[in-house]
């Protein structure tokens, strides 16, 4: 009996390693670079910079939220930094053009939606693999954009449009996106029957077919999905300063493929969870910003990013071997 | 005669599963050694322990008198031994030349591949295996299996392999290819090579074989010169194990037909396949891997929709074009793969078992933990699966309690047909016995069950009625009381001794 409540004691503690191991290094790590920076450079832990990093990149973890969707489901998508971009230039151009602010609101939401159906559904249905489908969107969504914009600013938006740039009870706009979003998806992703099956089909598509699941429809609204999230992200990042470049920061889709997949998503699919994507955005945001506090050059984040992705992996995998040998009964 | 390798005293488990116990075999100069032996009685696991694929627990291997310990099949080769497996190692994209070479190709001074001296021998090698119709500069690809199986003992040849390992070299050749092998075979054995010749069809092993040895359940059964047996004595020696072992079903009521199936077909894997199921029945069916016996299931399924024949469920007939078709008829599939069918192995056990019923856990689109958890628990109970509970990753269990999860999951549909694919492959003896005292409590309940096993004993012990399936289609129907190892094992492995089927029950 004793033997019993001792397993049932560590289980009840190690389960939630078991099932969050990877979310709570993460906050780990956001806790202790706070800690550590914060007393190197007190500065660090202003109001303005605090703002800054969670405000300014707010729109990369609800990114993050619809690329760990598709992640999960067993697919990858490279494509969603260039339709950031696409999205972000229709919601400006409907702005400046005199559209109720409604609409440029919804419109980029739902092109993203439309769009990413499309390629969800080239995918299931014409079984191309993701990362084919998405190159191509990729260079389709690139060379659209520089021809159409020709590489000019959106300037001129009326007032209103900055969505990005309210604030409530002092707390910026994006944060509440942020949070409310990743709250509500991780939520979704846990109780809701389609969630269960982006797992299930991420996991192993032949054992869900013969589930009675229907992989292909599965696979279109994690898509479609991810294209809302890439909406709302294009509208954070759209309206978060006074002018909108065609060119979205460089490399964009790597830093939300990295902050799902350091937030423990499994890059093979079938695991992970939103809580642990937004978790390393808000991470590479944190590492972003110490590394100017700690005076190191800025080009050391992406190498920094880098190790990041080796180290975590490393650690996933040496936490699924001991649990392999503990876990066996 | 002296022994080419001379195995001694050969153990090996996996992950404390015993499958290979004191294993002595050998092989000499000159002759064909057939090893013969049911589906898992270990002739993979001791042909890849000489072909330097694993290693052995205990015992010895000696290659001429010498004592070796292979770390990688490059070790392996290195001594003269070589291995042609079932499912053919080549490159598609590559010449023969290239194929047949690959890995020790001849070079020139400078390093460089020598092209012409590695097509000249190549050539040299097809012609002394009388290939002289393929073109060493040919894409393997595009070569039939026949020319492809040649290219691929050209290579081990090419090695100057003293040892050929075959495995099921004529599993996928058609009857004319099966002769020109033999002959590519004999051809070798006369000029000295030692040949291990692993198959399941007993007329080419009574056409070759000098010398037999038979495997059943990791136990070496026996050694004997082809001259001592025939093809009764060699069936009784692989399948004869006492059957006290397992849990044999439980009498009950026959009842009505629950599925009829008649003259179903699909492409040409299933052909004219008519029976039919009752409830409280288990039929088995038997047949060697390839059989289409799997492919029946997928059919039935609707996982590969049928192309000809039709279905009756009830008596009526219905039209069944994927899983959730069948599904909601009341047919649940335990597949043969757990891993590639079965199981989401990231995922938890309470999550697996609920899949197949996520709609009926579900209040409006979000799914009802507790009664999620209670299902899981349920049936944790139920089947007596060893977890530490219902959120356990379902990769962390063992092979028998992974297999009562597939089969949890599917009963939850409340099924009244049930087509149990392999139910005990992979598993321990403890857990094939609690798997059959189950599939005896749920036949009792009044449900239909189809069993395919290549476990001639399971096949025996459970099954109301015995169908034995052979190039797609039923070839021998036996009841209960006239199954007989030797019977169904003779119907399952011999050429063409057609129709003994008494009477078609449907």
């Amino acid at each position: 009996m004793a033997v019993a409540a001792a397993i049932q004691r560590r289980s009840a503690a190690s389960r939630l390693v078991e099932a969050y191991g990877q979310e709570l290094v993460v906050l780990g790590a956001i806790i202790a670079l706070f800690v550590i920076v914060g007393t190197v450079n007190p500065r660090f832990l202003s109001e303005n910079n605090l703002i800054n990093i969670f405000s300014g990149n707010a729109y990369i973890a609800v990114a993050a939220i619809g690329m760990s969707l598709v992640i999960i489901s067993g697919n990858i998508d490279v494509s969603v930094g260039s339709l950031i971009g696409v999205l972000a230039t229709i919601a400006g151009t409907l702005a400046v053009q005199g559209y109720p602010i409604w609409v440029a609101w919804t419109v980029p939401v739902l092109v993203g939606m439309a769009i990413n159906a499309c390629v969800g559904a080239l995918i299931a249905y014409f079984r191309i693999p993701s990362i084919v489908v998405t190159l191509g969107m990729l260079s389709i969504l690139k060379g659209g954009l520089i021809s159409i914009t020709a590489g000019t600013w959106i300037t001129g938006m009326p007032p209103e449009f900055f969505i990005a740039q309210a604030r409530f009870f002092g707390i910026p706009a994006p944060v509440y996106f942020m949070v409310v979003l990743t709250v509500v998806m991780a939520l979704w992703m846990r109780y809701a029957g389609l969630g269960r099956a982006i797992y299930a089909v991420g996991g192993n598509a032949e054992a869900a077919r013969a589930s009675g699941l229907y992989p292909e429809r599965i696979c279109v609204a994690a898509f479609a999905m991810h294209g809302f999230f890439a909406g709302i992200a294009a509208l954070l990042f759209a309206t978060q300063l006074q002018v909108i470049q065609s060119t979205v920061p460089p490399n964009l889709e790597l830093t939300v493929i990295t902050a799902s997949v350091i937030g423990g998503v499994s890059i093979l699919g079938g695991t992970g969870t939103v809580i642990g994507s937004t978790l390393a955005a808000i991470l590479f945001a944190c590492i972003s910003s110490a590394l100017v506090f700690l005076n190191v050059s800025a080009y050391w984040l992406r190498a920094v990013l880098g190790l990041l992705i080796l180290a975590t992996v490393l650690a996933d995998m040496a936490r699924r071997r001991r649990h392999r040998v503990a876990g066996r009964v | 005669m002296t022994a080419l390798i001379e195995l001694a005293g050969i153990s090996k488990s996996f992950a404390g599963i015993s499958v290979l116990r004191d294993i002595s075999f050998d092989v000499c100069a000159g002759e064909v050694h057939a090893l013969v032996g049911e589906n898992g009685a270990g002739k993979s696991t001791l042909i890849k322990i000489m072909g330097g694929v694993h290693r052995a627990d205990t015992g010895e291997i000696r290659v001429n008198g010498e004592l070796m310990h292979f770390a990688s099949p490059r070790a392996s080769a290195a001594s003269g031994i070589a291995v042609v497996h079932q499912e053919l190692l080549l490159f598609p994209d590559l010449s023969v030349a290239e194929n047949i070479f690959m890995g020790h190709a001849p070079r020139t001074g400078w390093g460089a591949l020598d092209w012409p001296q590695m097509r000249r021998r190549a050539r040299e090698l097809l012609d002394r295996l009388q290939s002289h119709h393929i073109d060493v500069d040919a894409r393997v690809g595009s070569l039939s299996v026949a020319n492809r199986q040649r290219v691929e003992i050209a290579r081990a040849l090419s090695q100057d392999a003293r040892v050929l390992i075959m495995d099921e070299p004529t599993a996928s050749l058609v009857e004319e290819d099966v002769q020109q092998l033999l002959s590519i075979v004999r051809l070798l054995r006369d000029k000295g090579v030692g040949i291990v010749y692993v198959s399941h069809k007993l007329p080419e092993i009574f056409a070759l074989a000098d010398r037999v040895t038979v495997l059943r359940d990791g136990a070496r059964v026996g050694t004997a010169p082809i001259g001592e047996l025939d093809e009764r004595k060699l069936v009784s020696m692989m399948v004869g194990r006492p059957i006290d072992q397992l849990f044999p079903k439980q009498a009950t009521k026959i009842g009505a037909p629950l599925l009829e199936l008649r003259d179903l077909g699909f492409g040409s894997v299933v052909r004219d396949v008519s029976l039919t199921l009752h409830a409280g029945e288990v039929l088995g069916i038997a047949g060697l891997i390839g059989s289409g016996r799997t492919e029946l299931a997928l059919t039935v399924f609707g996982i590969t929709p049928a192309t000809t024949g039709e279905i009756l469920v009830d008596g009526k007939a219905v039209r069944i074009e994927s899983p959730q078709q069948a599904r909601d008829l009341g047919i649940a599939y335990v597949p043969e793969d757990r891993g590639l069918q079965g199981l989401v192995r990231p995922q938890s056990i309470q999550e697996n078992i609920s899949l197949t019923v996520l709609k009926s856990l579900a209040t409006g689109t979000l799914i009802d933990h507790r009664k999620e958890e209670k299902l899981a628990r349920d049936s944790i109970a139920k089947f007596g699966i060893r977890a530490l509970g219902p959120r356990q990753i379902v990769r962390q269990l063992s092979g028998g309690n992974q297999q009562k999860v597939v089969l949890a999951k599917w009963l939850a549909t409340e099924p009244r047909i049930l087509i149990m694919d392999e139910p005990t492959r992979g598993i321990d003896v403890g857990a094939k016995s609690e798997i059959h005292a189950l599939m005896s409590a749920l036949a009792a309940r009044g449900l239909g069950i189809l069993m395919i096993s290549s476990e001639l004993p399971e096949v025996l012990g459970m099954s109301d009625r015995v169908l034995v399936m052979k190039n797609g289609t039923l070839v021998a129907e036996f009841d209960r009381a006239e199954a007989s190892a030797e019977a169904v094992g003779a119907a399952m492995t011999l050429a063409n001794n057609a129709s003994n089927r008494s009477g078609e029950a449907a």
